[in-house]
């Protein structure tokens, strides 16, 4: 018999241990199904892990893990927060829609103005985006006791419908043709969020992505409103009699999730996208979630978190491509890397042992 | 070194490679908004690839990446491709246009073809299918065959693309039947077969007896089969399986002799910027089999019409028509010029209601 | 504009219909809630079970074997999650969201030869003579024998929650797990057992629409009703009526913004499109007096120390 012991402390060696141990056996057990798919499992494996990082091209795929991962990182953190006090933000995908309907629309409403002041107008207008978003669910819960899961979901959905419309509408490029999506940022050069070193995949989206990650270890390990966060999860009765006020707590971690994610949305819509058009949204807000928790709901596992999935996004399409595996494989691969990670963990949090069967 | 410079010289590396290789196998990549598996847009284009892999054989290797989003993803899928010496680029998304452009920027060597676009450069090229003109033939059909005079429209999006349809079906059924009526029903997505399938209900139960669908799954035509005298017709595939009744006729993308061309003139050396916008004529939109659920009279009148368009002696558009608001568009004997079909966005005279902007 | 041109009857029928597949997961969720888990992998069991039971239907030329294996598939999926959560102890919603990307991805390779076949008829159950009823009969008695089996899902939850010795233990696990177990309850394997059933629903709710809504299979055909479905378990309250209200309200608002939309009526589409989100949030805030909350243990994860 094989139970389970409680660690007093979370193993150190095991939680640097654990995603090597979860990759490699992914990487076994992906490699049993693309050799099912009928591809040559260490090929497939090889081009998902290192052509994105050593191969040929690295020099363009580096600097894009750094697109991909931001908009994921940033997100995350923010939901990182609400998540250790357990309120369960499940709509940044809306909150990152809005911002970015905000952000551009400042940025659109100058237009043909070149100014330098547009851009700080934008990142303004995408963070209060996302905020306004996030109040919606964050009033109503105060206010009504409403539940913010339901509410942020449902504003998701909400959020698709206006980004549709806008880009038909409102955001529609009057030179494009009665075709739908906005003017493309990217040739608008007070709005575009432009790489800030050529090549290098660093846009401003990306530099928030990194302060946000340090904001976040500096909150949560320094700062006396980071202990009340931590203590609203892990004990909600001692955080009250600690003075905690839960109403002002759930405010400040919807907001400030709903700014983050706003501004994700914001740098995307602004950089790497160009436009708003009615597929704007990837579900970079519903992946965040995953990157959280598989970040451990810690600043740092969150921004690694973050460039592993990156890595498995852009491996994949040229596994895709090279291979010709379908989508659908790589995507069970993700969901099979994402297991092995989940439940690998338990070392770092128990130890296994043999023991008599009369333990239940 | 500057990235775009790397870049240039990673393809002249390649682009020498190439050369080296002169005997190489043409490398022809396709970019899909869907996945394969969608039974409709996706999985004709991927139909269209196949093709150029049975038509060329060992000359050609194709490859694609399904399911990649718009913006961003796209432009890194592509840049991936081209990095990897694909000679021409497939971008099959209205969505992909700006990352076709960006791209093919950094890639002067390497040909592009952008779907429903309509933005072109030295290497980019863009190609679209005249579906309006399968609908008038729809149309057609429809105002003949309704009894009820109400014909029901679920359309995706209110972009020009859907717009030109419901005119082309609008005025033709119009012509044959005037006290027809049509009912439009904006699903507001790409993708949700249990929409389509409330939004056919929904349409047969305020008296459509013929239902013209503009998205790509069957649930529509299962709809009509379970209320019985309901037709439909065929979206993006021929979707015979529900022939003869509902489905009496379909419009059928068809990719293959397109991709064919150009993949041929890229081999030859003598590929060139185009703007292809194809109808029936050339093969890109086919007119499915029309069952015999149709009376003969009404097939033969349907045939000769795709006929008419095909040999060009007739346009969908010809005058005298004018405009929901009752402005004049087009005179006696006027045909509609591409440019206003391209950016579609009014109803003509008789249809009701407005589109959503 | 007519309004007449909307008949009432018809639309309460086929609100029933678009209903279905959320209720019958709503069902299994608020089942594995109830429990004391969380499981976000809803979308993801439904699509399995939406191939599952079209594969099988279409190989055996039976619509009832078809959601048979869609109930199988859908637990077999499931148990993936409790090998994660239950046996490996790892975070619920973490590994919820997991499932839906690796259900997405599995059912597409599992249907690639799937596509573009029709499927075998369901035929409906019509009673000759109280079917024929006006009024009732095409709202009552004019539908697919599983629009039924949702129903009586809904009522057998109810009184098993309510009545039943099997209702008491799962709801004493998931209010707290600790004195479950001190009493010697196996909150494991109760655990278990409604993770599994909540598979099973989502499995038939998923082939509710592959085989008898649509029914066609695509790759992601489910298009985001398993969000829904997790969202309804959170407006009922965990209450199985309520689930049942809350779905038919969801529906009912879809298929009424079509009927709208189709009569013309002058309110700007994207609004009605967005409206059966906003009239959920709006119905919730007004139910918000109810102070019933969510089980007590949700989604923490139970680990018998001694």
């Amino acid at each position: 018999m094989i139970v389970l012991e409680k660690r007093p402390q979370p193993s150190r060696a095991w939680s640097f241990a654990t995603p090597l141990v979860a990759v490699l056996a992914t990487m076994v057990f992906g490699g049993v199904l693309f050799a099912v798919l009928g591809k040559n499992p260490v090929e497939a494996i090889g081009t998902i892990f290192w052509e994105p990082l050593f191969g040929e091209f690295a020099f363009y795929y580096r600097p894009q893990l750094l697109v991909k991962g931001a908009p994921l990182v940033l997100i995350a953190i923010g939901l990182s927060l609400g998540f250790r006090a357990g309120i369960w933000n499940i709509g940044a995908e809306g909150q990152y829609i809005m911002g970015a309907i905000f952000g551009a629309a400042a940025g659109l409403a100058f237009y043909p103005l070149e100014a330098w002041y547009i851009f700080p107008v934008m990142v303004f207008a995408g963070a209060l985006g996302g905020w306004v978003w996030a109040m919606i669910p964050a009033i109503l819960k105060v206010r009504f006791g409403t539940n913010e899961i339901l509410v942020s979901l449902m504003l998701v959905y909400v959020a698709e419908q206006i980004l549709a419309s806008v880009s038909l509408g409102l955001l529609k490029n009057p030179e494009g043709f009665g075709f739908p999506g906005s003017r493309n940022l990217q040739s608008y050069p007070s709005a575009y969020n432009s790489e800030l070193i050529t090549g290098s995949g660093m846009h401003w989206g990306v530099v928030a992505a990194f302060v946000a990650v340090i904001f976040a270890y500096v909150l949560l390990n320094r700062h006396l409103l980071g202990f009340h966060i931590r203590l609203t999860g892990e004990a909600p009765r001692a955080a009250r009699f600690a003075g905690v006020n839960p109403a002002r707590l759930i405010l400040f971690c919807l907001g400030t999730s709903g700014v983050l994610a706003g501004l994700a949305g914001m740098f995307e819509v602004s950089g790497p996208s160009g436009v708003v058009s009615i597929d704007f949204n990837v579900g970079y807000g519903f992946t965040a979630i995953i990157v959280a928790f598989l970040g451990r709901l810690h600043p740092l596992g969150i921004m690694l978190a973050g460039f592993l999935m990156a890595l498995t996004y852009i491996g994949g399409e040229i596994a895709q491509s090279q291979l010709g595996l379908p989508a659908a494989a790589i995507q069970v691969f993700q969901g099979m890397l994402l297991f092995f990670l989940l439940a690998f963990d338990l070392l770092t949090n128990y130890r296994i042992r043999a023991a008599r069967s009369e333990v239940a | 070194m500057k990235f775009t410079s790397l870049l240039a010289s990673a393809a002249i590396a390649l682009g020498l490679a190439t050369s080296a290789f002169a005997q190489d196998k043409t490398k022809v990549g396709f970019v899909y908004v869907g996945p394969v598996g969608d039974g409709g847009w996706t999985y004709e284009h991927d139909k269209g690839r196949q093709a150029v892999e049975q038509h060329f054989g060992d000359k050609v290797e194709t490859v694609f990446v399904e399911s990649v989003p718009e913006g961003p993803d796209a432009e890194r899928v592509m840049t991936q491709m081209a990095l990897e010496g694909a000679d021409l680029i497939f971008t099959t998304s209205f969505g992909y246009m700006d990352p076709t452009i960006n791209v093919a920027k950094k890639f002067p060597d390497v040909k592009f073809e952008h779907a429903t676009g309509y933005k072109t450069a030295d290497n980019v090229s863009v190609y679209s299918a005249r579906f309006y003109e399968g609908r008038a033939v729809q149309g057609h059909i429809a105002g003949k065959m309704t009894e009820s005079n109400i014909i029901g429209y679920i359309g995706s999006y209110p972009i020009p693309e859907v717009i030109r349809g419901i005119n082309s079906a609008y005025v033709h059924a119009k012509k044959v039947n005037p006290d027809v009526e049509f009912k439009i029903v904006w699903a507001y997505t790409w993708f949700d077969p249990a929409k389509e399938a409330d939004a056919a209900t929904v349409l047969i139960e305020q008296g459509a007896d013929v239902i013209l669908q503009h998205t790509d799954s069957t649930a529509p035509q299962a709809a009509a089969q379970e209320a019985g005298n309901v037709i439909t017709f065929g979206q993006a595939s021929d979707m015979s399986e529900y022939a003869p009744m509902p489905r009496v006729s379909s419009i059928i993308d068809n990719w293959a002799p397109y991709y064919i061309a150009r993949t041929q003139a890229v081999m030859d050396g003598s590929w060139s910027t185009t703007n292809t916008w194809d109808g029936i004529g050339p093969g890109m939109v086919e007119i499915g089999e029309i069952s015999d659920a149709v009376p003969a009279d009404v097939k033969e009148e349907a045939l000769a019409m795709k006929d008419a368009i095909a040999d060009g002696s007739y346009h969908p558009f010809t005058g005298p028509l004018k405009k929901q608001d009752g402005s004049d568009w087009l005179a006696d004997g006027e045909t509609a010029d591409d440019g206003t079909l391209a950016g579609m966005n009014f109803y003509v005279e008789g249809l009701e209601g407005e589109i959503p902007q | 504009m007519d309004l007449g041109e909307i008949n009432p009857v018809l639309l309460v029928a086929s609100l029933m219909v678009a209903a279905t597949p959320l209720l019958l997961a709503a069902i299994g969720e608020l089942v594995v809630e109830k429990a004391g888990v969380l499981n976000l992998g809803v979308e993801g069991m439904m699509i399995v079970g939406a191939i599952s039971g079209f594969a099988i239907s279409v190989e055996s030329g039976s619509p009832w074997l078809g959601f048979i294996a869609a109930a199988i598939g859908g637990a077999l999926l499931s148990l993936l999650f409790v090998l994660l959560t239950q046996i490996a102890l790892a975070n619920q919603v973490a590994s919820g969201l997991a499932l839906t990307l690796f259900g997405l991805g599995f059912s597409a390779l599992m249907g690639q030869s799937y596509v573009g076949v029709k499927p075998p008829d369901m035929s409906e159950i019509h009673i000759p003579v109280i079917s024929d009823i006006p009024v009732i009969g095409p709202i009552l008695f004019q539908h697919d024998p599983i629009l039924y089996v949702g129903i009586a899902l809904t009522a057998a939850v109810w009184a098993t929650l309510k009545y039943t010795r099997v209702g008491l233990v799962l709801r004493a696990v998931g209010e707290n797990h600790d004195a479950a177990h001190a009493l010697g309850y196996k909150v494991i394997k109760i655990r278990i057992l409604a993770i599994m059933f909540g598979g099973a629903c989502a499995g038939l709710g998923g082939a509710y629409i592959s085989l008898i809504r649509v029914p066609q299979w695509t790759e992601g055909m489910t298009a985001g009703v398993g969000w829904i479905a997790l969202a309804l378990v959170v407006f009922a309250s965990w209450k199985p009526w309520r689930a049942l209200l809350g779905a038919y309200l969801f529906g009912g608002i879809t298929v009424l913004q079509l009927n709208l939309q189709a009569a013309g009526v002058a309110i700007p589409v994207e609004y009605l499109a967005m409206s059966p989100y906003i009239i959920t949030i709006l119905v919730l805030v007004i139910l918000s007096a109810d102070k019933s909350s969510a089980p007590a243990s949700l989604g923490r994860t139970f680990h018998a120390s001694h």
